[in-house]
């Protein structure tokens, strides 16, 4: 136990100074970076809670995917940060406000009378037997298969809003078509001609 | 039709494991590597390596300072002084290469009335020093001398041509 | 002193075993940069390295000698600590996927359940390496190198993920060892058989994903010289090639579990079995990877190099297709207990 409480501590540790640093620090790609160990020592803390599928599906989605086309962005747009932090101080009082009302909301929320150790059982350890992900499987195709159902077709129905909303008919642009160039044939393109040696004039 | 032969073709990769096959039939091929430094690929008589300066049979020297070779080289390599013997014949008393700005072009032996600056088969040297590049008369001449038999034989293969 | 042991005990068996994984791995990479020159040679009809050693099996001895000794430069203007972070970062996932890779049914260091899982999701992060390289290097080829490499990366992860979900299907288990277990019967029983369009996707996503050729944009030397690590040398230039080599040999061995039924006898279910009965799994395991090892390098002395809107055709609008449409023929196959492999 002792062991498993000391690499919780340094995994929290770990966390909580990257996620702040994504906020304070100044250089965007610095912060997505920070972002990126936040999430992966989340995904530690979530190994400990013995929920392996959750911790390496957020590996693989967030920092395998959703994070590189963070820093993709972030890299590309090359952000001028000084006009950005102007009016810090002007928006501190209504931003303290906006976060204490936050903090409120899940304090009655999360507090200790829903989600304390009265209120829940401690989760049982399982087994090395014990396998998450077919119990999330079982749990999300009956008990929850509506709910999963809907959010998947809006999750379908943002990519493809998301793709009419940025598609185009640009015909000004001179783009190649691959398609096009990979199915032309040396017939279409070359024509060999057969000419007589024309007369020697004069 | 056509485009669903195409369709098909790429879906199988068809061209792409064309490609593949030739490299694959290249694998068992006979290697045409020379391993250089003991194998050497054969060289042609007219090969444009190394300078030299030749000497008639009696041991005079040939070149007679005419500078024809100077005026006609292109990389403005080769720097020539001249003076008169004491028997009252035109020499050189310099007579410099610049290997670093020779471009092996061959106009100097093509120039040469005497047969005197040739370019011989020698192509492995090397500099370690600044200064180095330079090639002397004396350096030239004890080219020619030590491969006067080559130089000989490489000109009398190729006398008809020239 | 006993329970000192006891309490050591555990560590020291990972380790070991650690070190047996790896060192073999590391030795393993620098063969595979030898019989890469040479094949790539013979194919080329040159003979390749062979002065090194008898017939040049030192090579890359000494070119791991000549790394070793060179110096590290780090540019003027580089962001000093993610230059020099940025090689380990692409080696540590490549080295770390190894720690669930089964050689035979018995023979795996942490037989953990979503092994397949685990794998893909650090193979995604070998980007980090490449991307932070190229931004930390402060230089415009080594830039649009790593941009080009994580846009290429999100395009080939999505088609090798719908790949292993075909697989994961058939196999009915996010556990390798499972997988292999599932493929048990015959050459034909082979999942590369019912899965061929998810197997070849799968290998040639593998390709694009090691950044090997044809796919090597994010290198490219003939448009941005050598892309994101332009501005390497030495040892981090060395490691930036031992990952890049790891992950080759990961995706061969992966492709060899997954679609060629990693340790199991290709002689299996015919009357040679008894003949090879005496053969360890492992070796299987070798000759299958070996053979994915070959075709990295056939591929590389064969086809040219994509253009780079053509690999982004490629991967969004041929493979993802095609990995959907046979993810659904798979589940077919599954349900309806289609022989030899489903019933």
């Amino acid at each position: 136990m002792g062991f498993e409480r000391f690499v919780f501590y340094v995994f929290a540790v770990i966390l909580v100074y990257a996620a702040a640093r994504v906020i304070t620090v100044r250089n965007p790609v610095h912060a997505v970076l920070h972002l990126v160990l936040a999430f992966f020592t989340c995904a530690g803390l979530w190994l400990l809670l013995e929920a392996e599928f959750l911790a390496i599906t957020l590996v693989l989605v967030y920092v395998g995917a959703v994070m590189v086309l963070f820093l993709f962005v972030v890299m590309m747009l090359d952000i001028n940060v000084s006009p950005l932090r102007e009016g810090f101080v002007k928006y501190l009082p209504m931003g303290f406000v906006v976060a204490l009302l936050i903090f409120a909301e899940m304090f009655m929320v999360l507090g200790v009378k829903n989600f304390g150790a009265q209120a829940v059982a401690i989760p049982e350890r399982h087994g090395a037997d014990y396998s998450n992900t077919r119990e999330i499987g079982n749990v999300l195709y009956t008990d929850y298969v509506y709910p999963f159902e809907i959010a998947s077709v809006i999750l379908l129905v943002a990519i493809i809003a998301a793709i009419a909303l940025t598609m185009r008919r640009r015909p000004d642009t001179r783009s190649q078509d691959p398609v096009a160039q990979v199915a032309v044939r040396r017939e279409d393109r070359v024509r060999l001609v057969k000419m007589k040696t024309e007369e020697k004039s004069g | 039709m056509d485009r669903l032969s195409n369709f098909l073709k790429s879906l199988t990769l068809s061209e792409l494991r064309k490609g593949l096959g030739v490299t694959g039939r290249h694998l068992f091929r006979r290697k045409i590597t020379v391993q250089y430094p003991e194998e050497k690929t054969p060289q042609s008589n007219r090969f444009r390596g190394l300078h030299a300066l030749r000497r008639y049979p009696n041991g005079e020297e040939r070149c007679i300072a005419c500078k024809l070779c100077e005026a006609v080289c292109p990389a403005l390599a080769i720097t020539i002084e001249a003076e008169e013997r004491d028997d009252g014949t035109r020499r050189t008393t310099r007579y410099d290469i610049d290997l670093f700005k020779c471009i092996y072009c061959g106009f100097c032996e093509e120039s040469c009335p005497v047969d005197s600056i040739v370019e011989t088969r020698i192509y492995e040297y090397a500099f370690e020093e600044r200064g180095e590049n330079i090639m002397t008369k004396e350096m030239l001449l004890a080219v020619g001398d030590k491969y006067e038999e080559q130089i000989a034989r490489d000109r009398m293969q190729d006398a008809a041509y020239r | 002193m006993a329970e000192f042991w006891e309490f050591i005990r555990e560590p020291f068996f990972i380790t070991l075993w650690i070190v047996a994984i790896l060192v073999p791995l590391l030795l393993g990479v620098a063969y595979l940069t030898y019989a890469e020159r040479k094949i790539i040679g013979y194919m080329q009809v040159r003979i390749g390295p062979n002065r090194v050693g008898p017939r040049g099996w030192l090579q890359p001895i000494a070119d791991a000698l000549k790394l070793l000794m060179k110096e590290i430069i780090v540019p003027q203007n580089s962001n000093r600590f993610l230059f020099l972070i940025a090689p380990m970062i692409s080696i540590a996932p490549a080295l770390a996927a190894w720690a669930v890779m089964p050689f035979t049914d018995r023979l795996v260091l942490a037989n953990i359940d979503a092994s397949l899982l685990y794998i893909l999701a650090l193979t995604s992060m070998g980007v980090y390496g490449v991307i932070i390289a190229g931004w930390a290097s402060n230089s415009k080829y080594a830039f649009l190198g790593a941009m080009r490499s994580a846009a290429q990366i999100v395009a080939y992860e999505i088609a090798m993920g719908f790949a292993l979900v075909g697989v994961l299907i058939a196999g009915g288990s996010l556990n390798l060892v499972d997988i292999v277990q599932a493929q048990q019967g015959s050459l034909v029983h082979w999942f590369w058989l019912p899965l061929f369009p998810l197997f070849l996707v799968y290998f040639i996503s593998g390709v694009a994903e090691t950044n090997r050729a044809p796919f090597d944009v994010a290198e490219g030397e003939s448009e941005i010289v050598a892309g994101f690590h332009v501005e390497y040398s030495g040892m981090a230039f060395a490691v930036f090639f031992l990952a890049e080599y790891a992950n080759m040999i990961l995706i061969a061995a992966l492709a060899a579990l997954m679609f060629l039924g990693g340790w199991l006898s290709p002689f299996e279910g015919t009357w040679f079995e008894s003949w090879f009965a005496w053969v360890p799994g492992i070796f299987w395991l070798l000759v299958k990877t070996s053979l994915f090892l070959f075709c990295f390098l056939w591929f590389r002395a064969t086809f040219p190099r994509y253009r780079y809107d053509q690999i982004m055709r490629l991967g969004w609008k041929v493979f993802i297709p095609i990995t959907i449409v046979w993810i659904v023929v798979a589940g077919g196959l599954v349900v309806g207990e289609v022989g030899p492999w489903f019933n």
